[in-house]
């Protein structure tokens, strides 16, 4: 494949990852389109959260290339940082700040789209604005951090196990929310367990593209 | 620049918040320099010409005992690689930090400078340089310790580290400082010492941003 025929969207060209000498995945390949989800599935270390630092850029790939609106993201990272909006393990919020100001902090930092308090209450928690961060609930806390992505329109969205605390009404709210991201011509990649309504998305397994040891 | 000045802002507040930082590493500083007139007894005229090395080691202690914090907390909580993935090159992030740093302990420990020349008997002509040569050299310790925090990253009880590895990277500043200090005191010319202290800054400025990152890099991988 040439850079010429890429789809725009993300693209993953034959990666591979290897992590502490053993190699976690060979040869994967996929493309997603603005407006497409994946879902990412497959055991407990099978290299899910791997291959989504690979994507982010966090963590290079022995070999392969990945490519955002046909270019590569570890030749020209300034496009792909701007478009790209990550949800890792750990929800990067400072209990003594409030929770606007947390959410503010990241809005100046990304070009956003979108006001504090509109992804404060899309994630549905828009009366705890004023509340230091430290009273939240661990799923109140998980919540913020997905008002993050809120900030963004379009883009991509890369989420590790986004559904991790989150109750059943989130749950909704956050398919909700992945929808009107994929309405507005975003993205996303989602690495989860739990059954989360992504109508028309692909589904990856990565299990299948293990090597034999 | 929006983000930049963010990324400071954030920090100083993030510290206040805290409380008790900043003030942590004064306390440090005021503490560290009442011991020596103990120690070495508490003769006007010795102390007198020991104090700008006093104050300039117990800078240099001072600020490395809150380099631990600098990346850190930012580490456990997952704001780190949040961080490296913005639009904000790693290296400006880095820099932000080190200024923050910098306003919470290079720039107050040169404010409270004069004050503890005073309890150890400084002469008179030797605060002018002594703050001069602080205000210009403190900076370089924050870049150069930026380095090292970030470096230890990884590895379990990196504060004892962070002082091995960066004290020997502030020798070239201790010497500079105190001999601005020396220098005016027998009658000689500032200003070279202070350029020195100033190309050592436009070193550190470099070394700190682009080393602090690929640092951060490594640690993130």
């Amino acid at each position: 494949m040439t850079a010429e025929t890429q789809p725009a969207g993300l693209v993953a060209d034959h990666l591979t990852c290897e992590r502490g000498g053993r190699t976690l995945f060979a040869e994967l390949c996929f493309a997603v389109a603005p407006g497409g989800a994946l879902l990412l599935t497959g055991p407990n270390g099978s290299g899910k959260t791997s291959l989504m630092r690979v994507l982010s850029g966090l963590l290079p790939p022995r070999a392969g290339r990945v490519l955002w609106q046909g270019k590569d993201t570890a030749e020209e990272p300034a496009p792909w940082r701007r478009a790209l909006a990550w949800l890792g393990h750990d929800n990067a919020i400072k209990p003594q700040l409030s929770v606007s100001e947390n959410l503010a902090f990241w809005a100046r930092l990304t070009p956003a789209a979108r006001g504090v308090d509109e992804a404060l209450e899309e994630v549905g928690i828009g009366h705890l604005a004023d509340l230091p961060a430290a009273m939240l609930s661990a799923g109140q806390r998980r919540r913020l951090a997905l008002a993050r992505l809120g900030l963004t329109r379009g883009g991509c969205w890369l989420m590790d196990e986004p559904t991790v605390t989150l109750d059943t009404a989130s749950l909704a709210r956050l398919s909700a929310m992945i929808a009107r991201h994929r309405a507005d011509g975003g993205l996303a990649v989602i690495a989860s367990h739990d059954a989360l309504d992504l109508p028309g998305a692909q589904s990856l397994d990565l299990s299948g593209f293990a090597v034999a040891p | 620049m929006n983000a930049f000045l963010a990324t400071i802002a954030r920090d100083l507040r993030l510290a206040t918040r805290r409380g008790g930082e900043a003030a942590l590493t004064l306390g440090f500083f005021v503490v560290a320099i009442t011991l020596f007139p103990f120690g070495v007894g508490p003769g006007p005229e010795l102390l007198g010409r020991i104090a700008a090395g006093i104050i300039w080691v117990t800078a240099l202690l001072a600020a490395t005992v809150s380099f631990d914090r600098l990346f850190r907390a930012d580490m456990e909580d997952g704001t780190l690689e949040l961080l490296a993935l913005q639009p904000l090159p790693l290296e400006l992030v880095v820099l932000a930090k080190a200024i923050a740093h910098w306003l919470m302990t290079g720039l107050a420990v040169t404010l409270l400078a004069p004050l503890m020349g005073l309890m150890l008997n400084l002469p008179g002509d030797a605060y002018l340089p002594l703050i001069a040569g602080l205000l210009i050299g403190t900076p370089s310790l924050s870049l150069l310790g930026g380095v090292g925090a970030a470096l230890v990253l990884g590895a379990r009880r990196g504060g004892a580290l962070i002082g091995l590895l960066v004290l020997p990277l502030f020798l070239p500043a201790l010497i500079f400082g105190v001999s601005a200090v020396e220098a005016v005191l027998i009658g000689m010319p500032l200003a070279p010492h202070l350029l020195i202290l100033a190309a050592l800054l436009a070193v550190a400025l470099p070394v700190g941003a682009f080393g602090g990152a690929a640092a951060l890099r490594l640690a993130l991988e």
